[in-house]
């Protein structure tokens, strides 16, 4: 057993357990975009940030992949933390408005409208990456990816060169965590190549 | 040299002592004092055409050719680092220094100062300042103030020519560390010299190298990052064009010191004449015997393999790199794990920039405390720079730590065409930060540069003058580092656009003062928050000028206007009619034909029609065409 202190309170981890599980073990509510249970954690969204302090030093790490160590100082919801948080899910509105689910979790945080231009008011699919690393790991069909690099990335079949990689099991749907996903499987299901929410939609 | 199975079993070198007796018969076999001519082939000076003025020299010298005593060599190098003056051409054993040299003057070199000892006027350098003509390398102000370590070879060798590498000493320290220090040994000369690396964030080398040693037995690698992707960068590909073996040298120690027998070299595929010479270099060691089994006869086996990189920026990041050579998507991964315990393909691994392996096969020659008395008590040795923008002097120049910024550009530099002072000088590449004036005698060191909001980086140098604006330099790295941002994680992904936007409406003349506050703390969320240090960094851009130049902020803001005179929303254009002689230059020059006017009468410019190209301003001799 590891022993570590979570907002000023005493907790302790098993080893190999990340901070989230360490968090979520110990009943304290730590945020996720791109985290699920049911495949490796990729560090991505940067909403489960949490910040480490050692003296007068003090960063962030993402709780999802930060192993959990012996003596850590850890703080869950600081104004860095939030600050973080606030950007990313204000950022977020103005990337894809129509998630109901992010709409809520910025309201949480006080982030109620974005200042930032909407380029596509349809649009839901926040590029966690949860469909692809899904299919990968947990079907084994590796019929999506992403494709693109940077503000030009997107979710499409590999190449985008349509393949019938896909076998309409709706994993994908299921780890989805804005419904981005679910709007769009009458149109994976039914077409062999998987051709998907964000790159339909652009 | 093309080397057959048989050949290669008679040139293998099996102890050190071989080693030390093969390099003795090459010196000996070169009388340091015969005339040599020097022609530099680095990638600039081919671009400038020095093949043909070897050629020319070539057949200038077959044609004088009874009359010359003892005929003098050609020797072709890699870059001196001057590529602004070349194709240059240096005649040993006095180093005169010939620049701008056109295959026209072959037959001339030869004949002066081949035969008769004189010099060429017309070639050689002129003093910026005070005109007067320089006749040899060392007495040029741009080669005067540098330090020369990791490009001491550069210049003087034939990068193709592993027999001349070790004339200079090449692998000397590799043979010293193989066949007499254990490997724990190697790395506490490493840790001793103070060592830290040149890719960037100047971790201490030998502490990294501990981390990966600490790992018992087992398969573990080396790699060396020549990605370099920094815009305007061109140190690393000039050590590996001008001085392979200093590459492969350091690899070498390092795989022993840490118990890797594989070396990855993962370079840029833009960089065709780099991976020429490397594989040139691993061929020929492999050849004698300083790759492969056994090396030397000390039981260590190594080889180096070249991974030939895409081009994307961030595969120079350490994981995205190793995820590269594995043949996945180069794209960051969370750390830790560290390389240092499970790297390249899940093992233990260490990777160095190139700058820093050459470092290190100097250091292993020389020793620890040579190398320590070297720069600044916590940065220590030199650091290549790449001088460039507006300053007298571009080109390559290498530096001892904790010399003054004054003194890299005002006077290895020779300052800045027109002015006394520079604006700002812009350091570590999209990661870094501009310097103002106030700061030009800031020692350049690591924890300096970061102090001062920007940072080494590995090695570029911008200078800028009063026509360049900070709003649009920070504009600039910030898009280039939208574009080359992976997108992965989202602060980077989502943070670096909106910057990029808000100094984009600022150079509108749009925005408000509240704007400047907000852009300080999304630039601390997209710091704090990134995966990798690509988006770690990229608001220092904003950061280093806002701290500095605020006021150059608020004018664009404030007063909707650029005062440097870039922002072209923000400008306009006109003609000074007391000035104005009437040459119609700007008039022909304008691509909108907004210049009307008589010849030889003033001119003057219709605003609706310019679009702030810039054109008549550069086109007219006389300075009448105002920018405001
Ligand atoms: C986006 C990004 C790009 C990088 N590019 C390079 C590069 O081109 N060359 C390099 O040596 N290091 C680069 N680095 C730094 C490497 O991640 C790594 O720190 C370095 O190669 C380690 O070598 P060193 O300790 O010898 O400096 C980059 C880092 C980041 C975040
Ligand atoms: S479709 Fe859903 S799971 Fe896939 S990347 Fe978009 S938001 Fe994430
Ligand atoms: S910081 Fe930028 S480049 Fe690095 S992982 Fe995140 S998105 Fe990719
Ligand atoms: S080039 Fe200069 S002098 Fe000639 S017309 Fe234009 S502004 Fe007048
Ligand atoms: S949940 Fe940890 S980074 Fe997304
Ligand atoms: S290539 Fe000749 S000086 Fe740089």
């Amino acid at each position: 057993m590891l022993s570590l202190t979570i907002d000023g309170n005493k907790v302790e981890a098993e080893a190999g357990w990340s901070l989230l599980d360490t968090a979520r073990q110990n009943g304290i509510e730590i945020p996720t975009l791109c985290y699920h249970e049911a495949v490796e954690p990729f560090g991505a969204c940067r909403l489960c940030v949490v910040e480490l302090r050692q003296g007068n030093n003090s960063r962030l790490v993402a709780s999802c992949v930060y192993p959990a160590e012996q003596g850590l100082d850890v703080y869950t919801a600081s104004e860095k933390v939030n600050n973080v948080r606030r950007w990313i899910l204000e950022m977020l509105l103005s990337e894809c408005p129509a998630s109901s689910e992010i709409r809520e979790m910025a309201a949480q945080y006080g982030v109620q409208t974005t200042r930032f231009e909407i380029s596509d008011p349809e649009q839901e699919c926040i590029l966690c990456g949860l469909c692809v690393r899904a299919c990968a790991q947990v079907v084994g069909a590796n019929a999506i990816s992403t494709v693109g690099r940077g503000a030009q990335k997107e979710i499409g079949s590999p190449y985008l060169t349509p393949g019938d990689d896909c076998v309409a099991c709706g994993t994908c749907v299921t780890v989805c965590p804005t419904g981005a996903m679910s709007a769009r499987f009458e149109r994976v299901r039914g077409v062999p190549s998987v051709v998907m929410a964000r790159s339909v939609k652009r | 040299m093309q080397a057959t199975a048989k050949d290669t079993a008679e040139l293998r070198l099996g102890s050190l002592e071989e080693l030390e007796k093969l390099r003795g018969e090459l010196r000996a076999a070169e009388d340091p004092n015969h005339t040599r001519i020097i022609v530099c082939h680095g990638t600039g000076c081919i671009a400038n055409g020095s093949a043909g003025v070897t050629e020319a020299l070539k057949a200038a010298l077959a044609a004088a050719g009874e009359d010359i005593a003892v005929m003098p060599g050609i020797k072709t190098t890699g870059c001196h680092g001057f590529c602004s003056r070349g194709p240059l051409v240096i005649i040993k054993p006095k180093n005169i220094f010939y620049q701008q040299v056109k295959p026209g003057d072959a037959e001339e070199i030869v004949q002066k100062t081949i035969k008769a000892g004189e010099m060429v006027e017309s070639l050689l350098y002129e003093h910026p300042q005070t005109g007067e003509k320089i006749e040899t390398t060392e007495d040029i102000p741009f080669y005067a103030g540098q330090q020369r370590v990791v490009l001491a070879n550069i210049g003087q060798i034939d990068p193709t020519k592993i027999d001349d590498a070790l004339r200079a000493g090449a692998y000397a320290g590799a043979a010293k560390a193989l066949t007499n220090m254990e490997p724990k040994q190697v790395i506490e000369a490493v840790i001793n010299s103070g060592l830290r690396g040149r890719g960037g964030a100047g971790f201490p080398t030998g502490i990294k190298w501990n981390l990966a040693a600490k790992h018992e037995g087992g398969q573990k690698y080396v790699l060396c990052n020549a990605d370099e992707g920094d815009p305007g960068a061109f140190m690393d590909r000039s050590v590996m064009e001008g001085d392979p073996h200093a590459v492969v040298e350091g690899m070498i120690i390092g795989g022993y010191a840490i118990g890797a027998d594989t070396g990855y070299v993962y370079v840029r595929a833009e960089y065709p004449l780099a991976i020429k010479h490397l594989e040139k270099a691993l061929r020929d060691a492999r050849a004698y015997g300083l790759l492969g089994e056994n090396i030397l006869g000390s039981g260590f086996n190594f080889d180096i393999r070249i991974n030939r990189g895409a081009g994307a920026f961030v595969c120079g990041e350490e994981t995205a790199l190793m995820r590269s050579v594995e043949g996945k998507v180069g794209e960051p991964v969370p750390r830790p794990p560290y390389p240092s315990d499970k790297g390249l393909f899940g093992k233990p691994s260490v990777l160095n920039n190139v700058e820093t392996w050459a470092n290190v096969s100097r250091i292993l020659d020389k020793g620890a405390d040579w190398f320590a008395g070297l720069g600044t008590e916590k940065s220590k040795g030199t650091k290549v720079f790449a001088l460039v923008g507006k300053v007298n002097n571009v080109g390559l120049v290498e530096v001892p730590m904790g010399i003054k910024l004054r003194e890299i550009v005002m006077e290895i530099g020779g300052g800045v065409p027109g002015s006394d002072h520079f604006k700002a000088v812009q350091t570590g590449g999209p990661s870094g930060g501009c310097l103002p004036w106030q700061d030009a005698d800031l020692p350049v060191d690591f924890d300096s540069l970061i102090a001062a909001g920007s940072m080494m980086g590995s090695g570029g140098m911008i200078v800028m003058d009063d026509r360049d604006c900070m709003v649009d330099v920070a504009k600039y790295f910030l898009g280039f580092l939208e574009e080359e941002s992976c997108g992965k994680c989202f602060p980077c992904r989502l943070g670096v656009p909106r910057l990029r936007e808000t100094l984009n409406r600022f150079s509108k003349g749009q925005g408000t003062v509240e704007d400047i506050d907000d852009l300080y703390s999304l630039a601390e969320a997209i710091k704090a928050g990134s995966l990798c240090a690509l988006g770690g960094t990229a608001p220092n851009a904003v950061l280093s000028t806002l701290r500095y130049f605020r006021d150059e902020y608020e004018t664009h803001i404030l007063e909707h206007r650029c005062p440097a005179g870039v922002c072209k929303d923000l400008i306009t254009y006109s003609i000074d009619p007391e000035v104005c002689t009437g040459c119609r230059a700007c008039a022909r020059a304008c691509p909108q034909n907004a210049i009307t006017g008589e010849k030889k009468k003033p001119h003057t410019i219709d605003e609706s029609l310019c679009i702030r190209c810039g054109m008549c301003f550069e086109s007219c001799k006389f300075g009448a065409v105002q920018v405001q």
